[in-house]
């Protein structure tokens, strides 16, 4: 595949850079990355992803855009209330990007239906907003040997890893099952701050450039946690856990499961 | 003793087991955190019986469920 003159004027700003150039740009243009949830973290995964020109971006999202959801998902805009986020932010990647080729997904993902979305992909991004759903993304990701980044925020904290199945330390590692009911807010509760969303979000696409690119170091075997009041980051080394339940040495999570624990009760917003 | 507990120094009495260490840091519920000592994660089990060490890091890493 050749750019044309508008391609190569679109990407130039890459192509000049030394760890890119239009080999690098070309990785990207083959390159197929999902974003799961189009909220806080997946509105600045998916314009920077869209912006640089990914080749093919999967949007799953069950939701429809709600008033409450705009003060930090910049995907969407006031108009796009009660729209589908699917639809929504794809109208907002086809204004920025007609390279990309958006596949929607309008469903929220289950034991059922996560494998064979995920096949698809090179590289996940976790964007969504519960606990079950971080450990499913997890869970089918470890057995599909799929590389993803983990996030979570909440309030002004935020936290990020990104999992090289059978390689490097993956979510269960650290959390090895969603907390008890209510004993962590989610962020309608507890509330969020716009702009972490948007740090962490971001930090979730430089993974998947630095994969597609195969430069730099990923975030893994680390979590790397961000203080918004402090405006100050922290890399903590954290090894492979042995008594992992889904990729240590005796796993005892051999399929997926769907955790009973409703989305809605955990905050859906 | 001595301890790094969240990047951060702390004096503490000996032999302060993880739960005290919770309590102390006023970590509402244990449920709320996984811990990490030296780099490796300490099953939840054992955070009654785990006695910590001088100069032990320890972390609390929050579950955060947002996105």
């Amino acid at each position: 595949m050749d750019y044309t003159d508008d391609q190569l004027e679109r990407y130039s700003r890459h192509i000049i850079l030394r760890d890119v150039g239009v080999e690098g740009q070309m990785k990207i243009s083959k390159a197929k990355v999902l974003v799961i949830g189009a909220g806080g973290l997946g509105s600045p995964a998916l314009l920077y992803l869209a912006a640089a020109g990914v080749g093919t971006i999967g949007i799953a999202d069950g939701d429809v855009v709600d008033l409450s959801n705009l003060q930090r998902q910049v995907i969407h805009a006031t108009q796009d209330i009660n729209t589908p986020k699917i639809i929504s932010a794809k109208r907002k990647i086809n204004n920025l990007n007609l390279d990309v080729n958006v596949v929607t997904y309008e469903e929220m993902l289950n034991s059922q239906n996560i494998t064979r979305i995920i096949e698809e992909y090179d590289f996940i991004i976790d964007g969504t907003d519960n606990f079950p759903a971080k450990f499913l993304v997890n869970d089918a990701c470890i057995f599909s040997k799929k590389p993803f980044s983990h996030a979570g925020i909440l309030q002004f904290f935020g936290q990020t890893i990104t999992v090289v199945p059978g390689e490097s330390t993956c979510y269960r590692c650290i959390f090895h099952k969603p907390p008890p009911l209510d004993v962590v807010p989610s962020c309608a509760q507890a509330g969020v701050i716009g702009v972490i969303a948007g740090v962490i979000g971001t930090l979730q696409a430089n993974e998947a450039m630095k994969f597609i690119l195969e430069k730099g170091n990923l975030i893994t075997n680390r979590l790397l946690t961000f203080d918004a009041l402090e405006s100050k980051f922290r890399d903590l080394p954290i090894k492979k856990n042995p008594e992992c339940p889904v990729c240590g040495e005796k796993p005892v999570i051999t399929e997926l499961m769907d955790y009973e624990q409703a989305a809605c009760k955990i905050g859906t917003k | 003793m001595e301890l790094m507990v969240n990047g951060k120094m702390l004096e503490t009495t000996a032999n302060i087991s993880v739960v005290e260490l919770l309590n102390q840091k006023n970590v509402e519920s244990p449920d709320m955190v996984s811990v990490e000592i030296n780099g490796r994660i300490l099953s939840r089990e054992k955070f009654n019986l785990t006695k910590l060490q001088e100069k032990d890091q320890v972390e609390f890493l929050y579950f955060m469920g947002g996105g």
